[in-house]
């Protein structure tokens, strides 16, 4: 069966220009808008709600995302080198998948709740966020319904995506797309990819941004930071007297 | 030896009136903005009461700054690094809103707009975080002048921890104010929570600030903090703090709260510590031996070893002479009436109080007695335990020794002067019963009561002498227009570096000054444009034929149909 006009759109195209997007998002964003970087946390108008939700919600995606890594990069060849059979992989990311990403669709539940709930926080809400909530949750649901559809109740092996999403998810990233691979992908899958693709381009425009600026430096740097206040003075380049202008 | 210098601020905590002057001026000076309404850089509260937030100094609840582990080791109350990673996406242990208070406005156009009716409009209350109406239960200073206490002041963080059943009886004998900025500690705690490293302690002058830029609101700073004067702004979702008005402070001027203080109760100056000592100071096991330890820490501005060392470490020598006149310095170090507070937090906190002598002197008046006198004084304050004691939780981490000290200066001081005011010698066995000489007494007095705007207030300038800012100097005589006339850059007007902001505005404020005009020919800069005229290139061109047709005047009379829009026909 050829590939068609759609499916080239779809696997062919969308994934390139929502990374570009992606990328070069981030740069812009980062150059632009150092002061807007950051998820404006709402915890200081209430604390009970995401004291729950929030945990659950991004634990819980670590842990997909950490899945979707294993799934797409890892090919099957390296797991089986290591004995894990295919049903033994198929039983533990199945498992593991619908634990962490129900928790993650819980919590995000309990985050939207309280979003819509508590005053403070809705009118803190922009357009912007709105969107946001709208794909991020379009993802987690498409790729829980494409688990629990074809992973859960699709027959003992389920669908085995490790023989067409990985390579041409690899293929992508060679910069030759093997389009073939992924043309008979179930429609849960496709919505799911297309969904995160689309999430790949906004994510630079969104609040999610703060992904990208996880503290892990401050476990190595000391406790006190000392800065001087010429190091960041104005936004000139300095040089000694006598280089000349 | 690693000599820093610190710019740090007293209060003489007798002379503050709680008139909030310089709460307000703070607010309107930086916090007067959306998504920080309810954010006072400065408070005033009255002691005994809870403080705002309410109840901030219970660290058993809120965690904040630095304990000693089991083995004697300095670390965050509130949980090291890992514990701070791991609890990022929902911090168990910072305010709520409600733990400050919520901000509100009142419905004000109502008085206008309401229709005719029966009734007197009123102007209702309304939320500034949902916009409904809400009924106001607390706010930055409820409790002042201990209003409604007899509800609130046994939840005292302070009250709770002094062993003795005082409450009421405290009430009846004892109220002062406490006025609260940014404590821009030596071991700031704030800054060593901050995971993103956005916060950081100036080197040149030691005001703890936070880098907007880098900051990226994951709010622990606002529970390292002891004192909760790092704040959240819920609109920038960036943590805010006092900055000790450092564009003030670098140009030589004031604070706004020190500038604005109606009791003229502030000091601020320089003093040099030794940094290699910071660590091993903040932590001195015993609490009550803090005080001491972080007294022992400053250095002699005069000594010539500590001279030599602060030229070697490289501060200024203009700076070394403004610690050597530091009010600072002499209130800590010469007249030892000023102490930290909460030093226990281990955080050695730089803004330090001298404690109030009067709820001692209004009981001695009230009873009858001499207030003035200086034997009747020392009795009241050795007996009375209640404010002694509370004092000392604030001040001395609970030692009252410190404390009685103070207040026993202070009131030799009081008796002392007065006996000069009467035209009596100074009585030197006063000044010697508390370890001073009349002319300390004198010099004290003239600090305290006196207090000299130029003597309160001892600020070195930024030093420009340095090399980063010798380069900005010298070429900024090359900028167009300026002195050295050198111009533009390469590829023309405005190309190359931006004009430094110092040079445009002298341009601007002399041709100001100097033209017969108003504004500023050519450039418009609109930080500088004063409103008055239509400077070139400012406004669109308007319907002024000879603007467009340049050196043909006669050729377009007003009102015919040659404009620019609508060329001639037949062209």
């Amino acid at each position: 069966m050829a590939v068609s006009t759609w499916q080239v759109l779809v696997f062919g195209v969308l994934p390139y220009v929502s990374f570009a997007l992606f990328v070069l998002g981030l740069i812009w964003r980062y150059r632009y808008d150092k002061f807007g970087w950051t998820t404006r946390s709402s915890e200081l108008h209430e604390r009970r709600l995401l004291r729950l939700g929030s945990p659950l919600f991004h634990f819980g995606l670590i842990f997909v995302i950490l899945g979707h890594v294993v799934g797409l990069v890892i090919p099957k060849s390296w797991t089986g080198a290591f004995g894990i059979t295919a049903e033994m992989y198929h039983i533990g990311a199945t498992v593991m998948g619908t634990i962490a990403g129900v928790a993650a669709l819980t919590g995000l539940g309990i985050l939207i709740y309280r979003r819509r709930t508590t005053g403070a926080v809705f009118r803190a809400t922009t357009r912007n966020d709105k969107l946001m909530y709208v794909v991020l949750a379009g993802v987690i649901l498409a790729g829980m319904y494409a688990t629990i559809r074809h992973q859960v109740f699709g027959g003992s092996h389920g669908y085995d995506y490790r023989e067409t999403v990985g390579p041409w998810f690899r293929s992508l990233w060679m910069l030759d797309p093997d389009l073939t691979l992924i043309q008979d992908v179930p429609v849960a899958f496709t919505i799911h990819i297309v969904i995160a693709s689309i999430l790949f381009g906004l994510w630079p425009f969104t609040r999610l941004v703060h992904a990208f600026s996880a503290p892990v430096t401050y476990t190595m740097r000391p406790y006190v930071v000392y800065r001087s206040r010429d190091e960041h003075r104005g936004s000139r380049v300095q040089r000694r007297g006598w280089e000349g202008p | 030896m690693k000599v820093m210098a610190q710019m740090s601020m007293v209060m003489n905590l007798d002379k503050c009136i709680g008139c909030h002057t310089c709460s307000v001026t703070c607010k309107q000076a930086w916090t007067n903005r959306s998504g920080m309404e309810y954010v006072w850089f400065n408070n005033v509260e009255t002691r005994p009461g809870l403080g705002y937030p309410r109840t901030y100094q219970d660290q058993d609840r809120w965690k904040g700054g630095w304990k000693l582990t089991k083995r004697g080791k300095l670390t965050l109350r509130a949980g090291g690094r890992w514990r701070k990673l791991a609890t990022i996406f929902s911090n168990p242990l910072m305010p709520n809103i409600h733990d400050y208070y919520e901000p509100w406005t009142y419905e004000y156009d109502m008085l206008l707009s309401a229709p005719q009716g029966k009734h007197t409009p009123v102007a209702k209350p309304k939320s500034l975080l949902t916009g409904d109406d809400m009924a106001i239960k607390w706010s930055a200073n409820w409790d002042d002048d201990l209003g409604g206490s007899t509800e609130t002041m046994q939840d005292d963080p302070v009250l709770k921890h002094m062993s003795e059943h005082v409450a009421t009886e405290l009430e009846k004998t004892f109220m002062f104010y406490l006025p609260r900025i940014c404590e821009h500690c030596l071991n700031p705690a704030c800054v060593a929570s901050c995971p993103s490293g956005a916060m950081y302690k100036r080197a040149e002058d030691g005001i703890v600030l936070v880098d907007q830029d880098k900051c990226r609101g994951w709010r622990m700073c606002v529970t390292g903090c002891p004192y909760k004067k790092v704040y959240f702004n819920h609109k920038t979702g960036k943590a805010e703090k006092c900055t000790l008005c450092y564009p003030r402070i670098e140009v030589g001027l004031p604070t706004v709260c020190s500038e604005t203080c109606v009791g003229r109760l502030r000091y601020l100056g320089l003093v040099l510590y030794d940094a290699d000592r910071v660590g091993e100071v903040a932590a001195t096991p015993d609490e009550t031996d803090l005080y001491a330890a972080q007294r022992s820490m400053l250095l002699d501005p005069h000594d010539p070893e500590v001279i030599a060392a602060a030229r070697r470490d490289g501060i200024p020598e203009d700076w070394i002479q403004a610690a050597q006149r530091s009010p600072i310095w002499r209130l800590i170090s010469d007249f030892e009436v000023a102490l930290p507070l909460h030093p226990e937090y281990r955080t050695l906190p730089m803004v330090w109080y001298i404690p109030p002598l009067s709820p001692v002197v209004d009981v001695v008046a009230s009873s009858g007695n001499d207030a003035e006198d200086g034997r009747t004084l020392f009795s009241a304050i050795s007996q009375l335990r209640i404010p002694l004691q509370y004092l000392a939780e604030l001040f001395t981490a609970g030692d009252t020794r410190p404390v009685e000290k103070v207040l026993r200066r202070l009131a030799a001081m009081r008796s002392a002067m007065r006996e000069v005011n009467l035209g009596r010698d100074l009585p030197e066995d006063v000044a010697g019963a508390v370890g001073m000489t009349g002319d300390q007494i004198r010099e004290m007095y003239r600090l305290l009561a006196i207090a000299k705007y130029e003597e309160r207030y001892v600020i070195p300038t930024a030093h420009t002498e340095i090399a980063a800012e010798l380069d900005e100097m010298a070429c900024s005589l090359d900028y167009e227009g300026g002195p050295g006339m050198g111009g533009g850059g390469p590829f023309g007007t405005a190309s190359g570096a931006p004009t430094p902001v110092a040079v445009e505005n002298f341009h601007a404020l002399a041709s100001r000054q100097t033209a017969d005009h108003p504004s500023t020919p050519g450039r418009v800069n609109l930080l500088n444009w004063d409103g008055n005229g239509t400077p070139e290139g400012l406004f669109p061109p308007g319907h002024h034929p000879e603007a467009h047709d340049g050196g043909t005047p006669g050729s377009s009379a007003p009102g015919s149909e040659t404009g620019p829009d609508k060329p001639p026909a037949g062209d």
